[in-house]
């Protein structure tokens, strides 16, 4: 159903709490912007180096606005972008067809570049796992670092990021629910816990990695999700 | 999207996506230096052909290759056809080889329908749910070309919506224009088909677009023209009296380039005839997107592959 968002309050479902607010949201992308200014030494006087690539679609959105965030702190500006994993997913013939996002790498490409991935939640790390080798077949990058606004834990690959907006906490059968005006009404970041009443088969603690996937972008679907970070 | 066997079957949001998807292969692609995806890795498809072809068919192999797929080529000529089997125990053979998509030509229309209903009663049988795909049947349906048309369109205009597409030539034999015309008009296009009468088909009345026999009174008012191929192999009769007079009054020669707005794209779905329907000059003009369609093809190939071959098996 093209309105079936993962992110509205379902029957069943307690409404979702805010975790981070639309102020908190701003201050986070400011201290992970500074961060990554400290990290790789960017600046006026290094600035061949750094690309933020995010992950769409949420991630994308991370990506430009860490991106003018860094312009506004050393005055320069980072070459931005974005990298569809889609194709390289494990998990494509464990679902409906999905739908490709944008992959726009910055002229100049990543070669020997230093790439900072960019996403809006990382989860088992799978969604990283397949941006990983997206990269690999677009060019060699120097090195490869992680940025992600919320870290929800439940990683089933060895993958950690370097940059964290915040640690949470979660169980499996709850949801993060990542906002950002440029694809949502507003900005914050929500936990949705399962309600009392009974839950649909599958969507318990023990969960299986289908219910997390079942919002993401599909053909024929209008609906853009809610969040993309149940496992990203 | 289980087989792809006609343009009818596609809803706008449907090949919206596909062509989506197509668009977003070729920026993926653009600028690699190593042009292969994994993503359909462990897939086999087989091409099987009982009619010439060059692009197409090479077009969906380098498409299933981009991706990982393995491409296997079966023609007509060279294998058990010749000694007499039936297309039904032909195509049910590569089925139960573990052929995952099938790419099908063949003379007769209703072809690749009749090949997808036996993969879908006997996939019990063969072990395999072998999607279909309709490379062109006969005087019926050429999805692939259409939407590869349709995607350079997309590029050229910016859009297909309310643009107005002119189809030029042997509408009669062309299964291109078919299928063209369906999409086009299911995009939102308005299109009007320019040929003589002889060369059109019966109950082209019922068709979704316009008819005009004057190709100078439409050109001027036309967003891009498509011409077809007069197809000789195809016509058994007196369709129009010679070659030089169809060129006179069909052929797209520069004189009648320059009645079309500047820039309008000029499609051909290849292979050209030059100096009968289109002027070699043209052919080679800025305008021409001859090339940019072929090029479209392999990626609208791929984007169809993916819908029929990425997901979970319906």
């Amino acid at each position: 159903m093209a309105n079936d968002r993962r992110g509205d309050v379902g029957e069943g479902q307690d409404p979702a709490r805010e975790l981070l607010s639309s102020a908190d949201v701003a201050r986070t992308i400011a201290r992970i912007a500074h961060q990554i200014i400290e990290k790789t030494a960017f600046g006026p006087g290094n600035t061949g180096d750094l690309v933020l690539l995010g992950i769409p679609t949420r991630g994308a959105v991370l990506a430009r606005r860490l991106a003018a965030a860094i312009t506004e702190f050393t005055g320069v500006a980072p070459a931005v972008g974005s990298v569809d994993p889609t194709l390289y997913r494990d998990d494509l013939r464990r679902g409906p067809t999905r739908a490709l996002v944008d992959t726009a790498v910055p002229e100049g490409g990543i070669d020997g570049k230093l790439v900072v991935l960019v996403d809006d939640v990382l989860m088992s790390g799978r969604t990283t796992r397949a941006a990983l080798d997206a990269l690999s077949d677009e060019g060699r990058p120097r090195a490869v670092q992680l940025a992600v606004l919320v870290d929800r834990g439940h990683r089933e690959l060895p993958i950690r990021a370097d940059y964290v907006g915040k640690n949470v906490p979660t169980s499996r059968a709850e949801k993060i629910l990542v906002r950002l005006t440029e694809s949502d009404d507003r900005d914050g970041v929500l936990i949705q816990r399962p309600g009392a009443a009974p839950a649909e088969p599958g969507v318990g603690t023990e969960a299986e990695p289908s219910v997390g996937t079942e919002a993401e972008p599909t053909i024929g679907t209008e609906a853009e999700p809610t969040t993309d970070g149940d496992d990203a | 999207m289980k087989h792809l066997l006609s343009i009818a079957d596609l809803d706008a949001a449907t090949a919206t996506g596909l062509l989506d998807t197509a668009s977003r292969l070729k920026d993926t692609l653009l600028g690699r230096e190593v042009r292969k995806l994994p993503t359909l890795r462990g897939r086999t498809v087989v091409t099987l052909f009982y009619e010439d072809s060059t692009r197409t068919r090479v077009s969906f192999e380098i498409a299933g290759k981009w991706m990982s797929a393995d491409t296997i080529n079966v023609s007509a000529k060279g294998s058990s056809v010749s000694k007499g089997e039936s297309l039904r125990d032909t195509s049910l053979t590569i089925s139960a080889m573990g052929a995952d998509c099938v790419i099908v030509r063949h003379p007769a229309s209703g072809a690749a329908h009749r090949i997808a209903a036996w993969a879908d009663k006997d996939a019990g049988t063969t072990g395999t749910h072998t999607s279909i795909v309709n490379a062109g049947d006969g005087t019926h349906e050429h999805p692939t070309q259409a939407l590869l048309d349709a995607a350079t369109l997309r590029e050229r205009l910016g859009s297909v919506a309310g643009r107005r597409i002119g189809i030029v030539g042997d509408v009669l034999h062309s299964r291109v224009a078919r299928s063209n015309v369906l999409l086009l008009s299911t995009l939102g296009a308005e299109v009007v088909l320019i040929a003589p009468p002889t060369l059109l088909p019966t109950g082209v009345a019922e068709w979704p677009c316009r008819v005009a026999h004057h190709l100078d009174a439409e050109l001027p008012a036309l967003d891009a023209v498509m011409m077809l191929r007069v197809q000789a192999e195809r016509m058994h009769g007196g369709f129009f009296p010679s070659a030089r007079e169809y060129s006179i009054a069909y052929g797209l020669d520069e004189r009648r380039l320059a009645l079309l707005p500047e820039g309008t794209p000029v499609l051909h779905p290849g292979p050209m005839v030059r100096g009968m329907e289109i002027a070699p000059a043209v052919a080679d003009a800025p305008n021409a997107a001859v090339l940019a369609q072929v090029r479209n093809g392999v990626h609208v190939r791929m984007a169809v592959l993916y819908h029929l071959l990425a997901g979970a098996p319906e």
